[in-house]
């Protein structure tokens, strides 16, 4: 069970820079039912609901006086917001987008779709697929019977339109294992035309659904004044990134579920207000650095 | 050269960065921006890395007395860091980075090194009447990747407000490419206002590699500004490619490392590459 510190004793990040604008596209809506999904997504979780192409529009507006350098789109299942395609077309017009999608609802018109936004802008559109194993045995132990065969369908198609998805996969093996696992992974993706496939392993975040799973975080796991002390904190993604949803702006997309973590009404509000490392699960983007952008967290070493 | 008006003040200007060890590119850089009479000729860093003899490139920038701004490479080797300062993740990659790292490190002279540690992280200058900031990655960071890709304008036009110039150069990325916004030529809000003045920023690209375009020519940029009217051509250099790559083979370099100079496709450190960019090449 994850436990919220008390405000005062949390470190604090002020932002450093709003490189990262994320969206809570699909609210907590999905297709799926993933049983290590850390805000719990399903078909009837609608604690978050969709934001729709006007809300969409008016906080890009709003980003571009700010230097915004990436826009993301996370759910829930982005693909199940009817206003998706339409929202990535205006997104491409300020900057690079990213969408994190299970790949099951990318039937071939969307995809087409996809490749006619993608070609139309000078920013690159990132596609990135969740496969959690290279079986779907493997796959469909954590994301429910018959996601494999259908993310893999989808990712066919996707690479087959031209673009390299960046695959993404929590870990659940233990690290000696991890090179196989990627051979594993290479050769699967070879098998549908893939071959130079881009892997990304994300470390399981210890709540939601995950943390019924696989146990929560310690009651000893967080993130102390002492441990910032001596820690790049632009390493971490609230350093540089906010989180718009049909609720007001959050800190980033893993504290989705802690009200901790929204920071205002506006995105300027949410500017304005440094995050709070309050919950345990800013230990594991504290020892992983910030796992949800497509490059992880780096920093120049001024040591 | 043509006389200079004043120090730091030019009207016509050659850059270039990644030299990545290539001493013959450099060489041939050094003798084609010459002969187009350039004021002068700036190097953006990352004078190491992939190529040969790291010494060699860097006795032809100190013997051309050519200023340098300090790459991420030539941080890390003239302080001893453990590793280029790239942030690869991919093991691939990081396997590559490293040998690349320990070989240039080895190879270099402690006196290279040294003259590595004076570099500034930022050149200013004038060109024309367009103040321009000189850095390796960004204004911010010296290792950030600007990608054409995954830079939007607005990002840029926000570190040139911030940086307080019309126009930026910077290399790290080794593509080149350029953007540029509003008029230039209507002189600027700079110090006046937060409201967005024109400006452009330039990737000279990399002498080091090709630009993972199958070709073996590698870039440079050569800007002339009149007034505030700037120019921006970027210049293939061809050079003896083949020898560079006998060189790479006779110190034992990886052989992807060779196959980049002979094929002018990217093998290597591939991870940070945007999609688009990664599609236009083969690996």
């Amino acid at each position: 069970m994850s436990r919220t510190l008390p405000i005062l004793d949390a470190p604090t990040v002020p932002l450093t820079a709003l490189d990262q604008l994320w969206f809570q596209v699909a609210g907590t809506v999905c297709n799926l039912k993933c049983s290590h999904c850390f805000i719990s997504c399903s078909p009837d979780n609608h604690s978050h609901w969709f934001l729709d192409r006007a809300q969409v529009s008016e906080a890009l507006v709003a980003s571009a006086s700010m230097g915004v350098k990436e826009y993301y789109f996370t759910g829930g299942e982005p693909f199940m917001n009817r206003d998706m395609l339409g929202i990535l077309a205006d997104t491409l017009a300020f900057g690079p987008a990213t969408v994190l999608t299970n790949a099951t609802l990318l039937p071939q018109r969307t995809v087409d779709d996809l490749a006619r936004i993608a070609e139309g802008s000078q920013y690159t559109l990132e596609v990135r697929v969740s496969i959690d194993g290279t079986t779907p045995e493997m796959n469909d132990a954590l994301r429910g019977e018959g996601a494999f065969v259908r993310a893999m369908d989808g990712m066919a198609r996707l690479v087959a339109a031209g673009f390299l998805p960046i695959v993404t996969a929590m870990q659940t093996w233990d690290d000696f294992e991890t090179p196989e696992v990627l051979g594993a992974f290479r050769e699967l993706l070879a098998d549908i035309g893939y071959t130079r496939a881009r892997l990304k392993i994300l470390p399981p975040l210890r709540m939601g659904a995950e943390a019924a799973r696989s146990g929560g975080y310690a009651e000893t796991e967080r993130v102390t004044a002492k441990m910032m002390a001596v820690y790049d904190q632009d390493l971490l993604l609230c350093a540089r990134a906010r989180l718009v949803t049909a609720r007001g702006v959050w800190v980033c997309p893993i504290l989705l579920e802690y009200e901790s973590g929204r920071l205002g009404e506006t995105l300027q509000e949410a500017v304005d207000t440094p995050a709070r490392l309050s919950e345990q699960a800013c230990l594991t983007c504290y020892v992983s650095g910030a796992i949800c952008s497509n490059v992880p967290g780096y920093a120049q070493d001024h040591s | 050269m043509s006389p200079r008006r004043t120090p730091g003040a030019y009207n016509s200007v050659a850059v270039f960065g990644g030299v990545y060890s290539n001493h013959i590119a450099l060489e041939a850089a050094i003798t084609d921006a010459r002969a187009r009479d350039v004021d002068q000729i700036i190097c953006l860093g990352d004078l190491g890395a992939f190529g040969p003899n790291p010494d060699k490139a860097a006795r032809l920038l100190r013997e051309a007395e050519i200023p340098v701004v300090c790459g991420n490479y030539d941080d890390s080797v003239a302080r001893g860091l453990d590793d280029c300062q790239c942030g690869y993740t991919d093991p691939r990659d990081n396997q590559y980075a490293r040998l690349s790292y320990q070989y240039t490190f080895q190879n270099t002279s402690p006196e290279h090194r040294a003259w590595m540690g004076t570099f500034p992280t930022e050149l200013r200058f004038q060109l024309g009447e367009l103040s321009v900031l000189a850095c390796h990655g960004s204004p911010r960071q010296m290792n950030e990747f600007l990608w054409e890709s995954t830079t939007p304008t607005q990002f840029l036009q926000k570190l040139a407000l911030d940086g307080q110039a019309d126009v930026i150069l910077g290399t790290h990325t080794g593509i080149h490419w350029m953007r540029s916004w509003g008029d230039l030529s209507t002189p600027g809000l700079i110090g006046e206002s937060r409201e967005t003045p024109a400006g452009a920023y330039v990737n000279v690209g990399a002498l080091g590699r090709p630009a993972n375009d199958g070709r073996t020519e590698v870039w440079y940029a050569v800007l002339q500004a009149k007034a505030r009217e700037l120019s921006v051509d970027f210049v293939p250099v061809q050079y003896d490619h083949e020898q560079l790559a006998a060189e790479m083979r006779s110190e034992r370099l990886p052989e992807e490392f060779v196959q980049t100079i002979l094929t002018g496709w990217w093998t290597t450190c591939l991870e940070i590459l945007p999609g688009k960019e990664r599609a236009r090449g083969r690996f």
